[in-house]
């Protein structure tokens, strides 16, 4: 039903997470405009069914790192949310670690872990210390481990002296820093991730970065994660899965989407001086003039003819060339629906 | 009984549970300052029902109501205070009902921890704490105040006291832990809870003695309506504890009650685990 340039994985007996036929259905209740209708649905609701995932496979094999792309709505958290128990499917099989997540088996729920952008998991009046010692006594972790993995997980995020302090006096990316902190100390096999750099400032993200890619390369640890930052996937992850609509559109290497997805690459020309429009406008291709700055868009066909005629015009000081950004590349692919660019084709 | 061995789940469970409450206790320590003056503002519903009282038997010219004479009412009013203190669980049902509202209940499902265990650690935190601050202003109020009071009962009837007032505790917290869990199903409990308080203040003798019910016929054939009051579990909260202390309820009467108020604590232990058990799988099925 989806495209998938990797059967590889969903064939192999070594995946940790198994997802068949995954689907859930929401009932939702539509409440009326005005008074009078909203005196009648207290009588007589009227609901609908919503189609938050509709039949989704999916396996990710142990180490990898993949995240889940996609529209709000599209149903990415419905699937982390399966994925880790919160809520059961209305149809379909998954597991996790060879548990069922909406089993919620104590020895399943000791092996994964899951932070959601937002979501407190800290006590907020007391220092993250606190919250880590209650996570030592749940997770059962030995004394001395707990200490080792607490340590080296603070000094990496360069939170040591935060933890101290109480989680209300802290700003909202060193709280998340923390909050992986805690998500970690049991060193979980699979990490969920919704969303784990909102909202954070440029450094803060860069810095989560290094921090998840350095801990799922020493633990081999099995992350997936939704973000609406592409930074976060060129970061990140190897594989993409892009969801529309409930259903999985796309699931594959973020460069595969890229060459896929691409049919233009951007073109940046620096004059001497600002050129005349007219004269930008003869090289035939949809352009923006910045002042001696000229940005054309051109087709990937067509630039090895045109880049040398482009270079021999007169003025010219210095020329880039450019791939689309990634977040256009990718609004393009959830609009189109899959259907642009040649995705159908290459699914066999 | 015997302790659990180290390295044993049951032992690595209590430690957990240990964990939580002194966890819960220093998060509580934040907030002493609310207690202390919340404690004092308590009393002060106290001084209009000594007034009242004092008009009544003025009026009527009586010694005694219902067996009470004008001292044990206000004995009677400072003991419903002391078991009100281990009953009475501010905001535990709104708490609940709230996790579930804004989500922060997931936590719960994800982690290897159990909600109702945790919510109980916290309470008892919550209670230690109440108790330190309001030492004090407890113990002056009851100083000024012992001229009401009867001589002190016998060790056997305050060690009776003392079991009703730790299962008025129980009774109280898995009581609102349940009513809490309604939160599953709709949106909002506060009118439920404002329903149960008010029924909880009639009914539990934080009002008035339920002695005063003995003269009523319940409309069952020789039974008063405090009979029946008796077989519910909101007399335990408040009337019993204070009436045990005042020696209202002696011998084969005492032994019943405290078997019913720990058959109610019981089956709220087991409402409990079922309406979170159901509610859980509906939330699961529905929401998240």
């Amino acid at each position: 039903m989806h495209n998938t340039d990797r059967p590889a994985v969903a064939a192999s007996t070594d995946a940790v997470i198994r997802v068949a036929g995954l689907a859930k259905e929401y009932r939702v209740y539509d409440k009326p405009e005005g008074l009078l209708a909203s005196v009648r649905g207290l009588f007589r609701r009227r609901s609908r069914v919503v189609e938050a995932l509709r039949g989704v496979d999916l396996a990710v094999g142990q180490g990898e790192f993949v995240a889940l792309l996609g529209p709000n709505g599209a149903g990415k958290t419905t699937l982390l949310k399966l994925l880790s128990g919160i809520i059961t499917p209305t149809r379909g099989a998954a597991t996790v670690l060879g548990h069922v997540p909406w089993e919620r088996a104590d020895a399943f729920r000791r092996r994964f872990a899951l932070v959601m952008g937002q979501r407190n998991q800290l006590w907020w009046d007391l220092p993250a210390a606190e919250s880590f010692r209650l996570h030592q006594e749940i997770y059962r972790i030995e004394p001395a481990r707990f200490e080792r993995t607490r340590d080296e997980l603070v000094d990496m995020l360069g939170v040591r002296d935060l933890m101290l302090r109480p989680v209300r006096d802290l700003s909202l990316g060193e709280r998340m820093k923390l909050e992986l902190v805690a998500a970690l100390l049991h060193e979980p096999e699979v990490l969920f991730l919704d969303e784990p750099t909102i909202g954070l400032d440029v450094v803060a993200q860069h810095t989560i970065h290094q921090f998840l890619r350095h801990v799922q390369k020493e633990r081999r640890t099995t992350v997936v994660l939704t973000t609406h930052y592409m930074k976060d996937v060129a970061a990140l992850c190897e594989r993409v899965v892009v969801i529309t609509r409930g259903s999985i559109l796309y699931d594959g290497s973020l460069q595969r989407i890229v060459d896929r997805f691409t049919t233009h690459k951007i073109v940046t020309l620096d004059f001497d001086e600002a050129p005349d429009r007219d004269r930008v406008e003869r090289f035939g291709f949809p352009c923006e003039v910045r002042g001696p700055r000229v940005v054309l868009r051109i087709d990937r066909g067509r630039i090895a003819d045109a880049l040398p005629t482009l270079l021999r015009s007169e003025g010219v000081r210095d020329v880039s060339v450019e791939d689309v950004p990634l977040e256009e590349i990718v609004a393009e692919l959830f609009r189109s629906g899959g259907r642009a660019a040649g995705l159908q084709e290459s699914a066999s | 009984m015997t302790a659990p061995a180290p390295g044993s789940p049951m032992w690595a469970g209590l430690r957990t549970w240990w964990t939580m409450l002194s966890i819960c206790l220093e998060e509580r320590l934040v907030y002493r300052g609310d207690f202390a003056l919340g404690t004092l503002m308590r009393f002060l519903p106290i001084v209009t029902q000594v007034f009242l009282w004092t008009a009544v038997f003025a009026a009527s010219s009586r010694t005694d109501i219902a067996g009470y004479s004008r001292n044990d009412i206000v004995a009677y009013y400072l003991l419903t205070m002391l078991t009100r203190a281990f009953s009475s669980m501010p905001g535990l049902a709104g708490g609940i009902a709230r996790s579930v509202r804004d989500g922060s209940v997931k936590k719960y499902l994800v982690q290897p921890v159990d909600y109702v265990s945790f919510l109980l650690a916290a309470r008892i935190a919550h209670k230690l704490v109440y108790y330190v601050v309001a030492a004090l202003p407890f113990a002056g109020v009851f100083w000024v105040c012992r001229g009401y009071f009867p001589p002190p009962p016998d060790a056997a009837t305050i060690a009776a006291c003392v079991v009703s007032l730790l299962l008025s505790f129980l009774l109280g917290f898995f009581m609102e832990a349940t009513l809490g869990m309604l939160g599953f199903w709709f949106m909002e409990v506060s009118s439920i809870v404002f329903g149960y308080m008010l029924v909880q203040y009639l009914l539990s003798g934080h009002m008035f003695p339920i002695d005063m019910l003995a003269g009523i016929p319940s409309g069952l054939p020789g039974t008063s309506v405090a009979d029946v009051v008796h077989w519910l579990p909101f007399e335990y909260t408040a009337y019993f504890p204070a009436a045990v202390w005042l020696g209202k309820i002696r011998g084969m009467e005492l032994a019943r009650a405290l078997a019913i108020e720990a058959g109610w604590v019981l089956v709220m232990v087991v409402a409990c685990r079922i309406a979170w058990r159901r509610g859980t799988r509906r939330y699961s099925a529905f929401g998240g």
